[in-house]
């Protein structure tokens, strides 16, 4: 490949692969030279640890609880190859103190590599975002052969929408805190060129948001597919936000049933939805339209990063693993009301959200339910997890009417 | 230092033309500066501290600005920014600062005694009066840089020099994250509490970082001079009162920043500063004096005719509402101070305020009593 990126790719990939084949046990962090800035006249001042350790007293995230002065000590001199270091994958988490109720992770990786550099914070922070998942000792299985999925079909009375999504990272990229424009150019690049090799239904489109002329924009925003700069300060903290809109931007198939972000909080996120209940035929589209992605980028020559412990790698940890979230939109204005709904949830392994996504507000009685995990168990068994816990909650919601009463379930067990 | 810009050793291995950012949308000092040629000549330097050519540029690409305001769109995150990046930098100083040479020398006066007048504004129509300018302590990075290990030893070091001021400069520092709700609400009604910028401008290039950590407020028991500690600048200095009285306020100023200077220099250390761009400071806006001199003046008719812009830029003075920058007026009353800070040293600019709020309130006063105003129009100054 006499491309330029090819080269960086080759010996990135195998830089990035050596350092994963050491899990655990060796760092491939390679010592941040901060000697190379003292040549000459002002030499910058070099802190001891103790005295560049944040203050997270008045802190509540993963980060936060899991930072030590020891382990922070320990991996503070470090980088990865591309120069990323732990403050930066800290800063957000620094800046975002948190909030009683709800515990963020805290931190990001800049690169598919930060996550063995900084494996001494990361792996026991990524333990108890996933339930006990174990990097070192644990292996995550993908699987997206749809066809496994067993009464994908709800009753479309009561699920007015299915929606699946995740994300998916360019190998030998660095990840959106830290990528550089011209890394940030390739990543669309690369993506763009894959997607216009989709056919039949899932042939579409690709609007740029540096740009898209007003009536296109008009249009994304009214089918609810246009993205904005993130506003969130947990996202600006990280630095993802960089340069907006540069190499940013939306693909969609024609049919609006399979969607395409492109470096917003990763590099891409996928996500297949549609009207009504049939996350059956949501999730094969999903699932077909990811594989055909990945053939399409593999034949010139990029993949995705992913690895056996960590299953799909992505910008946020909380996305490890499938980085999947699968939902319906759901009225169960019953069911809702009913003082054990959540724990019916908690016992499903299902998350409410409000009607707008994340941190919003159900509006009359409408519920956004998804899957809480995402790391330890393959795309097929989440989905099915939501499939049955959504049938559940349906049945629920029709004992309610005809004034019978419900039972909360046993807690799921894998 | 903040989000991976500070990494050369990657961005090299692409092309320039693959890295130059898109400035078509943009209106700021950088942009119209940084060619593609310029970018390339640039990208491979940095700063002995590591603070790249990106670094310095981030809130500028971050911020494509307005129409009608033109921002800088560019920090500095250490001294060494200004010479390392000189051939981006020097034509921004010279757009910004009306013509400011590479070859030019500023001129520093901080002798109270060389201001004429000053103490007779008339207090029925000058509320308050205010000099602001800001410091930085040489051999630390600036905001948008810094470390935490080096803000927290900007703020020792300051702090243990406040702490040895006496006299009716004897005051006492409130660290953001240590204050009190009293304390707080105390500092919110002296209107002396500053808050985590959420201008994007600020928080593009990084100087919010790891808030509230090692910021805080000094203040006198007077309340008439204030430093804020690592806010936009190491440090912001304020000498304050209420009427017009600027001579006292600006006698205050010197003094006060005099006596911090000798305490640092008591320590081994300085303020940045040098004969050509006087005070270094984060943003090249504010290079030169750094200062800031100003009234809360209620000139209702004033503000309202036909000639007042005009009258304004006579004067080179500026309006803001009494919110500070980026603040509305409220019932005529405006914010109004200097609009030079590199060039002229600062008993010139409190001169020109001075001199320039005097005519403004005559003029006031004249069209109360419905008179003309126009032979007190003045020339270009």
């Amino acid at each position: 490949m006499a491309h330029s990126f090819g080269r960086i790719l080759s010996s990135k990939r195998n830089v990035g692969i050596l350092s994963l084949i050491g899990a655990g046990s060796v760092t491939a962090g390679f010592l941040l030279k901060r000697e190379h800035v003292s040549a000459g006249a002002g030499v910058r001042r070099v802190y001891p640890a103790s005295a560049e350790y944040p203050d997270l007293r008045k802190h509540n995230n993963c980060m936060a609880s899991h930072l030590t002065p020891a382990i922070y000590a320990k991996l503070v001199d470090k980088a990865t190859p591309n120069g990323y270091t732990l403050d930066e994958a800290i800063q957000t988490g620094v800046d975002n103190p948190g909030h009683p109720f709800i515990k963020t992770v805290g931190m990001v990786a800049g690169d598919e590599e930060s996550y063995q550099v900084f494996a001494d914070l990361l792996n026991p922070v990524i333990k108890e975002r996933h339930n006990g998942y174990d990097p070192e000792t644990m292996t995550h299985p993908t699987d997206l052969d749809s066809s496994k999925l067993t009464s994908g079909q709800f009753d479309d009375r009561y699920v007015l929408s299915s929606r699946v999504r995740t994300g998916r990272s360019i190998r030998g990229l660095s990840l959106p805190p830290a990528c550089t424009r011209a890394e940030r150019r390739e990543v669309e690049r690369v993506v763009v060129d894959a997607l216009a090799g989709l056919k039949e239904d899932l042939a579409g489109k690709y609007y740029s948001l540096t740009n898209m002329t007003d009536q296109e924009q008009q249009q994304l925003i009214d089918d609810h597919f246009l993205f904005d700069k993130p506003v969130s300060p947990l996202l600006t903290c990280s630095g993802m936000a960089r340069d907006w809109p540069d190499a940013r931007g939306i693909w969609h198939n024609n049919t609006k049933t399979f969607l395409v972000w492109i470096n917003e909080e990763d590099h891409t996120r996928v996500i297949s939805m549609e009207k009504g209940g049939n996350m059956k035929r949501v999730f094969d589209r999903f699932c077909t339209g990811l594989k055909e992605v990945e053939r399409l980028i593999q034949e010139k020559g990029w993949e995705f990063m992913w690895n056996e412990r960590l299953g799909y790698i992505l910008t946020c940890p909380s996305n490890l693993g499938t980085g999947l979230r699968a939902g319906v939109h759901v009225k169960l204005p019953r069911l809702s009301k009913d003082p054990r709904f959540s724990k019916i949830l908690d016992n499903l392994r299902l998350q409410k959200r409000g009607t707008g996504g994340v941190d919003t507000a159900a509006v009359g009685s409408t519920f956004d339910i998804s899957n809480l995990d995402r790391l330890g168990q393959s795309e097929v068994q989440l989905v099915q997890t939501v499939v049955d816990g959504v049938n559940y909650l349906i049945e629920c919601e029709k004992k309610l009417e005809k004034g019978q009463d419900i039972k909360i379930p046993a807690p799921y067990r894998k | 230092m903040p989000f991976g810009n500070t990494h050369n050793e990657l961005k090299m291995k692409f092309k320039s033309s693959e890295e130059y950012p898109d400035l078509c949308k943009h209106n700021n000092y950088m942009a119209k500066v940084l060619t593609p040629a310029l970018y390339e000549q640039l990208r491979s330097k940095q700063t002995p501290s590591g603070f790249t050519l990106d670094d310095v540029i981030q809130t500028g690409i971050d911020n494509p600005g307005h129409p009608f305001i033109m921002t800088v769109g560019c920090v500095a995150g250490d001294e060494e920014t200004y010479e390392v990046f000189k051939e981006l930098l020097d034509p921004i100083v010279m757009a910004r600062h009306g013509g400011y040479k590479p070859t030019d020398k500023h001129k520093t006066d901080l002798n109270p005694a060389n201001l004429k007048g000053g103490d007779d504004l008339d207090p029925n129509y000058v509320l308050s009066s205010r000099v602001r300018t800001g410091r930085s302590i040489r051999g630390f990075c600036l905001p948008p840089h810094c470390s935490r290990g080096e803000r927290r030893a900007v703020e020792k070091m300051s702090v243990e020099a406040l702490d040895s001021l006496s006299g009716d400069l004897k005051g006492k520092y409130y660290a953001l994250k240590n204050m009190t709700d009293a304390e707080q609400q105390q500092l919110i009604d002296d209107h002396f509490l500053f808050d985590k910028p959420v201008s994007p401008l600020l928080l593009a290039s990084g100087m919010a970082r790891d808030w509230p950590d090692a910021r805080g407020i000094w203040h006198n028991d007077s309340k008439t001079f204030l430093v804020w500690v690592n806010e936009e600048d190491h440090l912001r200095v304020i000498s304050m009162q209420k009427g017009g009285n600027m001579k006292e306020v600006f006698t205050r100023f010197c003094t006060g920043l005099k006596k911090i200077e000798s305490l640092f220099k008591a320590k081994g250390t300085s303020f940045m500063w040098n004969e050509h761009l006087g005070y270094v400071l984060t943003c090249p806006s504010n290079l030169g004096t750094g200062l800031r001199a100003g009234v809360h003046v209620k000139i209702p008719h004033m503000s309202k005719h036909a000639k007042f812009e005009e009258v304004l830029k006579r004067l080179r003075l500026q309006k803001r509402g009494t919110g500070g920058v980026d603040t509305a007026a409220v019932g005529g009353t405006f914010d109004i101070s200097n609009a030079d800070r590199l060039g002229f040293s600062e008993v010139e600019l409190m001169q020109m305020v001075v001199d320039g709020v005097k005519l403004l309130v005559e003029m006031e006063k004249k069209l109360e009593k419905k008179q003309s105003i126009d032979d007190l129009v003045p020339a270009q100054k």
